[in-house]
């Protein structure tokens, strides 16, 4: 069973709930599909075992060979390609790696080569609990294919549940990560940025008809904005993290709530049963 | 000469766009007979390499000159490596702009300036 954890909007606690709820259950997996700024690990603190690097493969272009008939550039829609007067010029970052410049080459004079824009490792957590993030070189512009390069790794574990943290935002990053998933837990907060983002993510997963429900973080006197919205979208809330300096504090040194606070540990346990149940 | 100017307006007397990649409209302009013709910027929704796409849109046009207001670095590549002259028509129309380029009184561009500029919303 796959479960991702998304939000729209950045800093609503993402992280905060995904490790957490890894945590709380006893065959969960935990995965960091956030390849940009993936700091799950800084709460789990898992051993690593295995690292890999994730290439694209881009084009090589033989200049021998090329007539600069400009049909790689035209049909290269992520702008990879230009044909400039009398050269082509690429722009290797932006290459996804699809390999359609190479098959529409007339001359052949396209080989595509793996160029490394990241890594993906893989360990464990609380014993025997599987870990997996993905890490995207600075300056990289394009996360996509590490984060599916994780999500392939999803049927080699064992665990019953899989946690995926996703990106913030609701771009194709998010996407890719959540594309696979049986149900998504979206993260929110009681501010009117957070309610616009939230309706943003619930667009995201209906489009791709995958059932959800809310957990509102620094739930205060705010809070009645975000359940009325949910009511009205027949959105179940599954969990409130109330505001406070103590889960702040437990936060900024890097310890999960759930071996600080046994009332929090309760919260994720009954969240993660919840979950059980809704997904079952 | 011919030109591309790019605009917030499908004629001569819209505003110079001074967006790049990301404008709304390309004038592609004759500057002795002044006739224009005027395409919709079709790179205003790719999600990302807009710069580019613009850029072989203007290669592509066989323009000699390009008038705009921000050029990014790998628009600026493109469009530097086939040779097309980039001047500065920030704050004019498009007439004004071809008028000022005719008498010698535009800037012309000669470095890239910062990526994603046309991003940020009006």
């Amino acid at each position: 069973m796959i479960i991702s954890v998304l939000s729209g909007k950045g800093g609503t606690g993402k992280t905060t709930v995904a490790t957490n709820l890894a945590w709380s259950g006893s065959k969960t997996a935990y995965i960091d599909c956030d390849v940009e700024e993936p700091n799950g690990f800084l709460f789990l603190k898992p051993a690593i075992e295995q690292t890999e690097k994730v290439n694209v493969m881009v084009p090589s272009i033989d200049k021998d060979s090329c007539l600069a008939c400009g049909q790689c550039a035209k049909w290269c829609q992520f702008n990879a390609l230009a044909q400039t007067k009398n050269t082509l010029l690429s722009f290797l970052q932006l290459c996804h790696g699809c390999g359609l410049c190479a098959l529409v080459c007339p001359e052949g004079a396209i080989t595509e080569v793996p160029r490394e824009i990241g890594i993906i490792e893989k360990g464990q957590f609380n014993n025997n609990n599987e870990f997996i993030h993905g890490i995207l070189k600075t300056g990289e512009p394009i996360a996509v294919p590490v984060i599916n390069r994780i999500i392939e790794k999803i049927p080699e574990l064992t665990a019953d549940f899989i946690i995926v943290d996703c990106p913030p935002g609701s771009s194709c990053a998010v996407i890719a990560a959540v594309e696979k998933s049986n149900f998504c837990l979206l993260v929110t907060e009681p501010t009117p940025f957070g309610l616009h983002d939230l309706q943003i993510a619930v667009n995201l997963v209906r489009t791709l008809n995958i059932s959800a429900g809310v957990v509102i973080n620094k739930a205060d006197s705010g809070s009645e904005m975000i359940r009325s919205y949910c009511e009205a979208e027949g959105i179940p809330v599954l969990m409130e993290l109330p505001f406070s300096k103590g889960v702040a504090r437990t936060y900024s040194t890097g310890k999960l709530l759930v071996q600080e606070d046994l009332l929090l540990r309760q919260e994720f346990q009954d969240l993660m049963a919840r979950l059980e149940g809704v997904v079952s | 000469m011919k030109m591309v100017v790019t605009a917030e307006g499908r004629d001569l007397d819209a505003p110079v766009d001074p967006r790049f990649g990301r404008c709304e409209w390309f004038i592609s302009v004759n500057s002795d007979s002044m006739e224009f013709d005027c395409s919709a910027n079709s790179a205003v929704n790719s999600s990302q390499g807009a710069g580019i796409q613009a850029a072989q849109f203007v290669v592509d046009s066989q323009a000699e000159a390009l008038v705009t207001g921000h050029v990014g670095p790998n628009a600026f590549q493109v469009i530097d490596a086939s040779g097309i002259k980039i001047y500065d028509g920030t704050g004019l129309t498009v007439k004004q702009a071809i008028e000022h380029l005719k008498n010698g009184r535009l800037t012309e561009i000669v470095q890239a300036g910062p990526a994603h500029a046309g991003m940020k919303r009006k």
